[in-house]
């Protein structure tokens, strides 16, 4: 690799990857909280909100806890926000420039995809707070959940792709055979995506880690100021990037060959947003472990389910399968 | 004014505070964030954790217990934060006062930036006492 390539990256990595998906991201949260608002018939905030909620918490004080751990306080945020943005970047790369596509792993995209709910976890337990602890072990259990179903829905994926792990020959192999998500296989595995995908957000039903009225905020309790709005910030940079990635491995992606593929992607995306916004409107949060009872139980039966089928598919070449 | 504070000003979290109020102002506040109100317009939301809050609404007639309480409160919201006494017994310990059981209004242990008076206060009172708390930082600084 040359010099101007790892520059070119660097940009690629600061402006698509953290600008970009932040903008993106404050856009989504702002839909979110509108069309809540309006589901509940009130009227919601301006277009502007989350960022000036942002702003607002960057400009604030910064409390640290007395005895809690500074690296790890502080070092969190930062690995929540940098993995979103590592993850946005390589996810836009495949997507739009294809050819140079050399960080297109969809396994890098699941470890960095984990690394929010884990530094949640670190920050929560180091802010030397009871409810802040009780929020972090939630988490921890939650991503124990969901990561299993969440795991072998991707490998329906590498299956019916006939072993492709790379983002851009994932992207390519759709475009050539068809969306994965249009098999039967391939719907159950996107059904599976909804949930994990939620709870990757930490939206109802499953914000035991946060839950407001319950612990206070939970492993964000203790946080204030620029911290808290690099929490903030990371959770809205995901909302976008976990139905980009979901549309990416499953929907066939967004082809950058021309405007009408591509806007019918985004709309992909938008469509995977209204579906998280009108589950977390319509139900209530649930214990933790009937969280993971749930993850454990049904969604991963459906996600074996799904794992069986492309593998018979794929033996016996039916395609609908 | 700065861009912090014009942030400040578009997205002030409350967060609230009960010294022992007889629940009625309690319920007033809850009120802001029903349709009908619907504070959210603003950029109000109610925070759960103090340390996340930009607005403390105080109400109740601040007993001896709640002293302690209600300053370690005030030590922990990062600032800057906003100060709202709400109701009668907040500002003057209404028909508490001389009670055994009592300290002294709110005003006493905290720097109110808005009184908002009545028993209880209408809701719109309670978000003209947002407004009044907002101007009022906007004019120290």
């Amino acid at each position: 690799m040359t010099v101007e390539q790892v520059l070119l990256w660097l940009v690629w990595l600061l402006g698509v990857g953290f600008i970009g998906t932040a903008i993106a991201g404050l856009l989504i949260t702002f839909v979110d909280r509108k069309v809540t608002a309006r589901v509940q018939y009130r009227v919601g905030p301006p277009w502007y909100q989350p960022f000036a909620d942002v702003v607002k918490l960057l400009g604030k004080e910064t409390i640290v806890p007395r005895g809690a751990s500074r690296l790890a306080f502080f070092g969190s945020p930062l690995v929540a926000v940098a993995s979103a943005a590592l993850v946005s970047a390589m996810l836009w790369a495949a997507i739009l420039r294809p050819a140079e596509s050399f960080v297109g792993d969809v396994f890098v995209v699941v470890y960095l995809l984990v690394l929010p709910s884990l530094a949640l976890v670190l920050g929560g337990a180091a802010a030397r707070n009871p409810l802040a602890a009780v929020g972090a072990s939630r988490e921890m259990k939650l991503v124990l959940g969901y990561e299993l179903p969440f795991i072998l829905a991707l490998t329906v994926v590498f299956i019916k792709s006939g072993g492709q792990i790379r983002l851009a020959q994932l992207l390519a192999f759709q475009s050539a055979n068809g969306a994965f998500a249009v098999s039967l296989s391939g719907a159950l595995a996107l059904i599976v995506m909804v949930p994990v995908i939620q709870a990757k957000l930490g939206l109802v039903p499953f914000d035991q880690a946060e839950a407001e009225t319950e612990l206070m905020g939970g492993a964000l309790i203790e946080y204030s100021g620029a911290p808290l709005a690099a929490f903030k910030l990371a959770k809205a940079m995901l909302y976008f990037t976990l139905p980009v990635f979901a549309v990416v491995v499953l929907c066939g992606g967004m082809p950058a060959t021309g405007v009408g593929p591509f806007v019918l992607g985004l709309l992909k995306v938008v469509g995977l947003v209204v579906v998280a916004v009108l589950i977390r409107n319509t139900n209530p949060r649930v214990r933790i472990e009937h969280a993971v009872r749930f993850f454990w139980g049904p969604v991963t039966a459906v996600a074996a389910a799904a794992v069986v089928l492309a593998l018979l598919g794929e033996s016996f070449g039916i395609g609908w399968l | 004014m700065g861009l912090k504070l014009k942030a400040l000003a578009k997205s002030p979290w409350v967060f609230h505070v009960s010294t022992g109020s007889c629940n009625n102002c309690d319920i007033e506040v809850l009120d802001l964030l029903t349709p009908r109100f619907d504070v959210e317009r603003f950029g109000v939301l109610l925070a759960g954790s103090v340390r996340h809050a930009d607005c403390l609404l105080v109400c109740g007639a601040m007993n001896r217990k709640c002293i302690p309480r209600v300053k370690k409160l005030w030590e922990q919201a990062a600032k800057p934060c906003l100060v709202v006494a709400i109701g009668s017994c907040a500002l003057g310990q209404g028909v508490f006062r001389g009670s055994y059981a009592m300290g002294e209004p709110v005003d006493k242990y905290l720097p109110v930036h808005a009184y908002v008076p009545g028993c209880p206060p209408k809701p719109e009172a309670i978000i003209a006492g947002v407004v009044e708390a907002l101007k009022a930082l906007k004019k120290k600084e």
